[in-house]
C-alpha cells in the first residue's frame, strides 16, 4: 500500500513489526557508515555538530557507495573537489544522520501506523534514497540486471539485498507520489 | 535511472542546452549525472521542487539525463553553482559543477 496522505495532512505508512525492525536496522547500518571512521555508531549527530563546518581532513571516500553519497563536486580538478568537500561534506554528513534519525524516532514512537508530518515525510524521503543508494551500489545494480538479481539462488546474500532494495523502491516511489508538487501548486 | 518502462540505454551525449538560462554572463553550470539507482520520478520531484521548475522542463531535463546521460539543470555564478550542487548531493543526485565551454 505504501505512503498514503490523510485529510488531515499527515502522511502515514502502514506497517508489520518486521518492517518496522527492519527498517531500524537499516538507520542503524546507515548511520554507522556514514558517521566519520572511529566515531560512535549510532545515529547521533553531535560529536559531528560539535565540530566547525570545514573538515582539514575530509577526503574522497574509498569505499563506493560512501563516494556515491559524498559525490566530488568537480569532475576534474582534483584540487577544487577536495576544497569543496572540505567546506561541504561534513554538513552532508549531518543532514543524513538526520533523518536517518528522523525515521527511527518516529518508527520507535509507532505501532502499525506511522503517521508522519510533512518535514518527518521528507527526512523519510531523503533516508530511503540513501538506503537505496548503498544497498544499490553494493549489489552493483544496474539498469539491465534487476531480473538477474530477482533471480539469485536462495543462499547468494546478493538475493536478500536486492528484495530489501527492490522494497525500498516500492516504499520511495510511493512517498515521491505523496509529497510531488500538485499541477495547482507549480509555477505557471 | 529507473522508472516503469524498464532498462534505456545510456548514451553520454552532448548536452542541449536549456534556452533561457545560459547566457555569456553566467560562466558556470551544473551537471546532474545519470546512475541506475535513482528513479525517475525522484529526479523530477527534485527538478520540481530545488529548482521551482515546471512539471514539464524538470522531465524533459530529466530525460535528458537519462537518456543522454547528463544534463545542464543550472547556470550561474561558481558560488550559486557550488549552492545547486551542494543541494543536489543532499537530495543523492550525482552533480558536478564547471566552467561553461
Amino acid at each position: 500500500m505504501g505512503f498514503q496522505r490523510t485529510d488531515s495532512a499527515r502522511i502515514i505508512l502502514r506497517t508489520e513489526e518486521f518492517e518496522r525492525a527492519l527498517l531500524l536496522s537499516l538507520a542503524d547500518q546507515l548511520c554507522s557508515f556514514i558517521l566519520p571512521d572511529g566515531q560512535a555508531g549510532d545515529c547521533d549527530a553531535d560529536p559531528l555538530e560539535a565540530m566547525v563546518g570545514i573538515d582539514s581532513q575530509a577526503q574522497r571516500p574509498q569505499d563506493p557507495a560512501l563516494a556515491r553519497l559524498l559525490p566530488d563536486a568537480y569532475l576534474d580538478d582534483e584540487e577544487a573537489a577536495d576544497e569543496f568537500r572540505r567546506f561541504t561534506e561534513r554538513s552532508l554528513r549531518q543532514a543524513k544522520l538526520a533523518h536517518a534519525s528522523t525515521v527511527q524516532d518516529t518508527l520507535r514512537r509507532s505501532g502499525d501506523k506511522v503517521v508522519l508530518s510533512q518535514d518527518e515525510a521528507l527526512s523519510w524521503l531523503g533516508f530511503l534514497n540513501d538506503a537505496r543508494i548503498t544497498l544499490g551500489v553494493r549489489i552493483e545494480i544496474t539498469e539491465d540486471n534487476h531480473e538477474e538479481l530477482a533471480g539469485l539462488p536462495e543462499d547468494d546474500p546478493r538475493l536478500a539485498s536486492f528484495q530489501v532494495y527492490d522494497w525500498l523502491t516500492y516504499l520511495q516511489d510511493s512517498l515521491i507520489r505523496v509529497l510531488a508538487p500538485q499541477e495547482s501548486d507549480e509555477p505557471a | 535511472m529507473v522508472g516503469d518502462n524498464g532498462a534505456m540505454s545510456i548514451a553520454p551525449a552532448e548536452v542541449e542546452r536549456p534556452s533561457v538560462d545560459v547566457a555569456a554572463d553566467r560562466p558556470w553550470v551544473t551537471i546532474v549525472w545519470n546512475d541506475p539507482i535513482n528513479l525517475m520520478s525522484y529526479v523530477t520531484y527534485v527538478f520540481m521542487t530545488y529548482f521551482r521548475y515546471d512539471r514539464s522542463r524538470a522531465e524533459s531535463l530529466m530525460l535528458d539525463v537519462h537518456q543522454r546521460g547528463r544534463a545542464v539543470v543550472s547556470s550561474g555564478s561558481r558560488e550559486e553553482m557550488e549552492r545547486d550542487v551542494t543541494a543536489m548531493h543532499s537530495y543523492g543526485l550525482w552533480a558536478t559543477l564547471r566552467k561553461d565551454e
